[in-house]
């Protein structure tokens, strides 16, 4: 009826706290940068390995592409519609009940397994990281 | 159906992505479409299967055929979204190319 609003709703989050944090890591690299050059923003970029803003923003576009397309899904079946109040749940406050119902059990278990995946995927991608720095041919 | 159109989709685009030889098509962005796509879906399919036990896998002809439909036209929205958002970050410079030709 309305799932995908909880993933918009996360999407909403992740992706403005991505920016916040794509901010700090800026300032933190000029810090860096103004006190020992190129070479020490190189030095600290490979011990942060793969920046929590970047891996923040894979969650968001998962998050929003998934929410942009089952958005597309409820418009399809008649649930989300271009007028006032959009959700067509809302004009019944038994249809209300159950989408809030529907929302709080399907729309939170999506957004709880694109989590769940994206969580596998950051320490994938550390794993994959890690596995060619320490390979014989990456330091040949 | 719906859930396996856009799963096929974001597979063929994974490959895409991993062939690529540069990243100036954005192919992780529909990547990431598709695949948010397909697990909220999956979400959906676990409570449906979790009502309709193994009537699930047995769904009317109607029902497939309107899902298939519904899964083909997700493939093209995501397909129109990825292209405008190609476009607008222009990576390959095409677009101010072609704005600037005089």
């Amino acid at each position: 009826m309305a799932c995908f609003l909880v993933g918009a709703a996360e999407a909403i989050v992740v992706t403005v706290a991505s920016k916040a944090i794509k901010a700090s890591e800026s300032k933190k690299e000029l810090a860096v940068r103004s006190k020992g050059g190129e070479k020490a923003v190189d030095a600290l970029r490979e011990k942060q390995g793969i920046p929590w803003s970047r891996k923040l923003m894979w969650l968001a576009y998962l998050l929003w592409g998934g929410a942009f397309l089952l958005a597309y899904e409820h418009v399809w079946h008649g649930e989300v519609v271009p007028w006032f109040p959009f959700l067509t749940a809302m004009n019944d406050p038994g249809d209300t009940a159950e989408m809030l119902h529907e929302m709080s059990t399907v729309g939170v278990t999506m957004a709880v397994i694109v989590t769940v995946v994206w969580a596998l995927l950051c320490v994938a991608a550390d794993l994959i990281l890690k596995r060619r720095a320490n390979s014989p041919l990456e330091n040949a | 159906m719906t859930l396996l159109v856009t799963v096929f989709a974001a597979i063929i685009c994974t490959i895409l992505w991993y062939k690529r030889k540069n990243d100036e098509m954005r192919l992780g962005t529909l990547c990431f479409l598709f695949w948010g796509a397909s697990l909220m879906w999956l979400g959906d399919a676990i409570f449906e299967y979790a009502e309709l036990h193994e009537e699930f896998f047995t769904p009317a002809p109607a029902d497939m055929l309107n899902d298939l439909y519904l899964g083909l036209s997700v493939v093209a929205l995501a397909m129109i979204l990825w292209l405008i958002i190609l476009l607008i970050k222009d990576p390959k410079g095409a677009v101010r190319r072609a704005l600037q030709k005089k």
